[in-house]
């Protein structure tokens, strides 16, 4: 029987199935970060419990930590708490930890990818709900609760519905100066928020054949802001040049091995999916929010839609969120004065992000009222910079490196966009306070955040290529 | 072992509000936490509370006029990060159940997970409750959960709900998932030397 990509390796992974259709899934992989781990550790402890799989799992510090002086003591005594509970958890578990300053740190939906922990075929989650990232290898990766966390340290399962199918398909070629961001940011804004809900997306197309691994993580970082459960890209020539030689990639005859069985993960032609949509890529332009979630997207061209466009449901959000951003419906967003530029998150906190914003700000100026954070999404990007001399073309442009974490993607640490301020950020969610109290977050891509930055005011990146 | 959920009859707390994300439930700063007690005194925090931590008396958790075990939301109640912070904190705050037309998909796990029942009504019946609680705040709702349904006693209406017969058991016998799974361990070592 034709099968998709998804039922593929669900089907592999499926312990037990009970009566009613709920399912024992098995995980390959588990990844803990400090903020939705320390409870389910607990837990653990609380039934007298060890990790049942403890090489299955992989420990990273990242909300929480600062972008300077990481050689010294977090300053902030709750966030150090978290970032030290991890670490003595892992160490008492035996699980494996990479803490501050570890050459593997960062994000870890950067990390993971990039020191190949994460495999086509695998079944990974963390409780985090970006996990989705991940699927962009070809795998089934999705965020959990944190008693799913401590179902998967004590068991190596969880308990599931098998959720419905969809694909998303993006035929044609991107217009230049069109990012994956864009990509994903008209996506959600034409799905709305909610659009896949209970769906697993499969992003299939033209778009995405021709897209770099990068760019299909970025993508996929994306699935959950329009509900779905996760997002995944079959495995191809693409993944497999991305993942050899990766740290924990397989070897030798095993690579062989494995490349030969991933060849097989992909959607059969007669397959059936529960819903199936088409994008033409000429559609999209480079793209903003103007609101306080990532569906009320727009062209950066475009005006601000007027009440009358949006449906009747959402009208008070609507109106709610065009007073929190400090924006009239119907006027252009091109032009506004920003405060803040964040490069950065698991989003667009990779190698190529950096590349996209260094071409675009190279032999110009920081606009002087703009505060600029540039996160590197891990240490290994952070070597690649500097390998690169990309640090040279940002210095020489006004610009400072920081050290890598998930920083004002979610301002755990000191990284707080001040009320009332405007941020164009990389990341992936614009709700109120996200990034801070009172901060007014507008999402975008690599070129548009480089573009604002040296002029102060939203942009179209395509002026300056 | 977790409270078990039965039939519970309560007044309840309308919130008539769309798309109330994770981080308005709880916000992120909230999240340091290490355990998993104290998250119901700042369930809404932004919206409850001014900037100088004063209770924002237009907020409906602060008027005394709306109370009860029940939660009612308007659409995509729960959506964006999966912090079962969310849970943590609506359960704290201590309600048993919420209703709304629809849930994000990971908000109504963990919220089960945690002994918090999520019931998924029609848009109509949700507009009903919302205008009920206007009419008379004493306004309650029959929620069984045996017999799946939701009943708005101020109309006499009421509705069934859809919920997973897995999930179901949990819920009314106090048990989890972690539970379930402990007691299935040689299964999941006989799939691990089969693969
Ligand atoms: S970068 Fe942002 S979205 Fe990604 S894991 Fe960190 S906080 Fe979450």
């Amino acid at each position: 029987m034709d099968k998709t990509l998804f039922d593929k390796i669900w089907d592999k992974h499926v312990v037990d199935t009970l009566a009613d259709g709920t399912i024992q899934l098995y995980i390959d992989r588990l990844y803990c970060h400090e903020v939705t781990s320390p409870q389910a550790f607990d837990g653990l402890r609380e039934r007298g419990l060890k990790p049942f799989r403890p090489q299955q799992v992989t420990c990273i510090p990242d909300h929480n930590i600062p972008t300077l002086h990481q050689d010294r003591p977090i300053e902030d005594p709750v966030s150090k708490n978290q970032v030290d509970t991890l670490e003595k958890n892992a160490k008492e578990f035996g699980l494996a930890y990479y803490g501050l300053l570890h050459p593997k740190n960062g994000i870890i939906h950067v990390v993971g990818p990039e020191t190949g922990l994460t495999q086509p075929g695998m079944t990974l989650v963390c409780g985090d709900s970006h996990t989705s990232t991940h699927g962009a290898m070809g795998a089934i990766a999705f965020g959990i609760g944190t008693s799913e966390v401590e179902m998967t340290l004590a068991t190596q399962c969880i308990m599931q519905r098998k959720p419905k199918t969809m694909r998303i398909t993006v035929e044609g070629k991107l217009r230049p100066g069109v990012t994956a961001k864009d990509v994903a940011l008209y996506i959600i804004r034409e799905m709305t928020t909610g659009g896949a809900t209970g769906y697993f997306v499969e992003y299939a197309g033209e778009v995405i054949r021709n897209a770099t691994m990068e760019e299909r993580l970025t993508i996929c970082n994306l699935s959950i802001e329009m509900g779905a459960r996760g997002g995944m890209i079959a495995p191809d020539q693409t993944t497999f040049d991305y993942l050899k030689d990766r740290e924990f990639a397989p070897r030798g005859v095993e690579w062989e091995k494995k490349i030969a069985e991933w060849r097989t993960l992909y959607t059969d032609p007669g397959a059936q999916f529960d819903k199936e949509i088409l994008f033409q890529a000429e559609d999209i332009e480079p793209m903003v929010t103007y609101g306080t979630n990532p569906g009320m997207g727009m062209g950066i061209c475009e005006n601000i839609p007027v009440v009358e466009r949006i449906d009747e449901a959402g009208r008070i959000s609507y109106k709610k969120s065009l007073e929190y951003m400090g924006f009239t419906a119907g006027e252009p967003i091109q032009g506004k004065t920003i405060d803040y530029v964040f490069l950065g998150s698991c989003t667009n906190g990779r190698i190529e992000d950096f590349r996209a914003f260094a071409s675009l700000v190279k032999g110009k100026k920081k606009a002087p009222h703009v505060t600029a954070w540039l996160v590197p999404g891990s240490w290994l990007v952070e070597k690649q910079i500097r390998v690169e001399g990309i640090d040279k073309i940002l210095e020489e442009a006004g610009f400072e490196l920081r050290q890598p974490g998930c920083s004002a993607c979610l301002a755990m640490n000191e990284d707080k966009v001040p009320a009332g301020k405007y941020a164009v950020s990389t990341s992936n969610r614009n709700f109120e306070g996200r990034q801070g109290p009172g901060a007014r977050t507008i999402l975008a891509g690599p070129l548009v955040a480089a573009a604002a930055a040296v002029t102060g005011v939203i942009t179209d990146p395509r002026e300056f290529l | 072992m977790k409270e078990k959920i039965n039939r519970i009859i309560s007044t309840f707390v309308p919130l008539p509000l769309e798309n109330v994300d994770t981080d308005q439930i709880i916000p992120a700063r909230f999240l340091k936490a290490t355990t998993k007690e104290g998250f119901g005194d700042n369930l809404f925090r932004d919206w409850r509370y001014d900037k100088e931590g004063h209770p924002n008396p237009d907020f409906v958790l602060n008027q005394g006029v709306y109370k009860g075990e029940i939660l009612v939301a308007g659409k995509n109640f729960g959506s964006g990060s999966s912090r079962e912070h969310a849970a943590w904190a609506i359960a704290g705050a201590g309600f048993r159940v919420v209703v709304s037309s629809f849930f994000a998909d990971i908000f109504k796990n963990n919220a089960m997970n945690n002994g918090v029942l999520p019931v998924v009504v029609s848009p109509e019946f949700l507009t009903e409750i919302f205008a009920s609680a206007e009419k008379n705040p004493q306004a309650t709702l029959t929620v069984d959960l045996p017999n799946q349904t939701i009943c708005n006693n101020e109309t006499g209406n009421s509705e069934s709900f859809d919920i997973n017969p897995y999930k179901k058991d949990c819920l009314v016998n106090g048990l989890d998932d972690i539970d379930y799974l402990l007691a299935n361990k040689l299964k999941i070592e006989a799939y691990e030397s089969g693969r």
